[in-house]
């Protein structure tokens, strides 16, 4: 089985004389009629030389070397503006007193029912002792942001949130403001670039 | 036979097997890759580098994963059908010759091995249809059986001629037979039996364009929907295994197998004359087997009736029409000169 060479099985098969002319004037026939089908209009030769297909084929072939566009996130992001509408934050002034003045406009407006307040009097201010957002609900779509008069509620850049225990997905004060001292300069540059 | 002999076939064989495993999990992330960049993306990337780890992944992926088995499906058919598709698969790789004289079984008829276990695989097919209690199943069964019977006679047909033209059957014959240069190659005389051949290999491989039966649109995964793990990757593994196979038998039985295309030219036989036959054999599989993928990039799927027109209508036809017309060429003007 392992010693057996071209010419050898050449020989044994009784080929030599196979390679004949009939063959060879097959194969030149072959060759000038797909040439000259090549060359036709006629739709029902161009469905058996299968042109379209071969098109297809070239267009695909083409697009292979064709710059690709593809961003290879995480490792590369495509621009962002400076409006997008991300995680909920509660800001504070310069001074550190909070900003949230629970006048329930961004409760009001909200869409999807996401916010709820609860509110109290103290030193002749009137102050949240609830402000909740349920994250689940939020669909960001920044009326809140834009209802705030004192710009209390905003949606900062940052979009990867996970909440891994149940509950969690309830924003409340707390959370939020810490939201706000974390995202605050971020934030601040980019009001002022709106 | 002596001992040793029986050693050398093992490994032999040991080789090949794994050999095909190996080609046929980096064809996966070829194929996502190659498709990748004709959509205008890049395929799997970050495993590996540039992507070739992809294939271990997909592998322990596979591992992990458990085998459900479906709660009125026939266990033994279920876990069978894999086999029953695989095995075929590799053992058409048996009589692959890759040099003048290497070849694991140089049968006398290896036309006809090669018929006879794609017709195998098509029985497994069926099984792993009917087992898995799915309509689904069952649909994408009965549609690849059907397919793989219309274009198995499509197939055949375009043999008989390569055998006639060839005078012989066995496959190392056959590739010795298109030696002395790119003109004596099967394709010219047989370009028409070329065509009908390849497109009855994609429409026997379940490959786009004709891949309705596991249309993921219309079937989900058709007979391999309610598979899982390893019994999924068995079925991945035969289908890429056969586009191998196919692009092997297109290089063996039309393209000259391990002959240069350049041998008997004048300059280019001497200038390449030091490149073996083995690694000739290798570029034109891996061209077919690019094309497999080009072609899945390129063409829109069939649908079911057309797919049965073509098999029967168009190819059948061609095919059987050259027998006469090359036997015609081959004996009465076989003489002139």
């Amino acid at each position: 089985m392992w010693d057996v060479c071209d010419e050898d099985v050449d020989i044994l098969c009784g080929l030599h004389d196979m390679k004949n002319n009939g063959l060879m004037l097959l194969s030149c026939l072959n060759i000038v009629i797909v040439c000259c089908m090549a060359c036709s209009r006629s739709p029902a030769v161009r469905r058996w030389l299968l042109v379209d297909i071969f098109t297809a084929l070239k267009h695909t072939y083409v697009q292979m070397w064709a710059y690709k566009n593809t961003v290879e996130y995480p490792q590369q992001h495509t621009p962002r503006s400076p409006h997008f509408r991300g995680l909920l934050a509660l800001r504070r002034y310069e001074s550190g007193e909070e900003r949230c003045i629970a006048c329930r406009l961004c409760e009001v407006t909200c869409p999807a029912v996401a916010i709820t307040i609860e509110s109290t009097v103290e030193n002749e201010k009137r102050v949240a002792t609830r402000f909740d957002i349920d994250a689940f609900k939020c669909i960001h779509c920044g009326l809140c942001q834009e209802a705030c008069p004192v710009d209390a509620i905003v949606l900062t850049q940052q979009e990867h949130v996970v909440y891994d225990t149940r509950g969690d997905n309830i924003l409340t004060k707390e959370v939020l403001l810490g939201f706000g001292d974390v995202y605050a300069p971020h934030q601040a540059a980019c009001e002022s670039e709106i | 036979m002596n001992l040793t002999h029986g050693f050398l076939l093992m490994g032999y064989a040991c080789c090949i097997i794994i050999g095909v495993l190996i080609s046929v999990a980096y064809l996966t992330t070829a194929e996502r890759k190659i498709l990748g960049w004709m959509q205008g993306r890049r395929g799997p990337n970050s495993v590996g580098f540039g992507g070739m780890l992809q294939p271990l992944a997909d592998g322990i992926k596979f591992i992990y994963k458990e085998c459900i088995i479906p709660t009125h499906a026939n266990t033994i058919l279920f876990r069978l059908a894999p086999l029953m598709v695989v095995v075929p698969g590799w053992l058409m790789w048996a009589i692959v010759p890759i040099a003048p004289g290497v070849v694991f079984a140089d049968i006398p008829l290896g036309i006809l091995w090669i018929l006879a276990m794609g017709g195998l695989a098509s029985l497994g097919i069926l099984c792993a249809g009917w087992a898995s209690h799915s309509v689904y199943a069952l649909l994408g069964g009965m549609r690849a059986v059907s397919q793989m019977i219309a274009y198995g006679v499509g197939l055949s047909l375009s043999l008989m001629s390569v055998v006639i033209v060839s005078g012989s059957m066995n496959l190392s014959a056959i590739v010795a037979s298109q030696s002395g240069g790119i003109w004596h190659w099967w394709v010219w005389p047989l370009l028409p039996v070329c065509c009908v051949f390849w497109i009855a290999s994609i429409a026997e491989t379940h490959r786009n364009p004709f891949d309705v039966v596991e249309g993921e649109s219309e079937l989900v995964a058709g007979y391999h929907v309610e598979y899982s793990g390893m019994g999924f990757a068995l079925f991945f593994i035969a289908e890429y295994g056969a586009m191998y196979l196919s692009a092997l038998w297109m290089s063996l039985l039309f393209f000259g197998g391990w002959h240069s295309p350049f041998s008997n030219i004048i300059f280019l036989d001497a200038v390449t004359s030091w490149i073996p036959g083995s690694v000739w054999l290798l570029m034109k599989v891996v061209f077919w087997v690019f094309v497999y993928i080009w072609v899945r990039a390129s063409l829109p799927r069939y649908r079911y009736d057309q797919i049965m027109y073509v098999g029967w209508r168009v190819l059948v036809p061609v095919a059987l029409l050259w027998i006469p017309i090359v036997s015609f060429f081959m004996v009465c003007l076989g003489e002139l000169s």
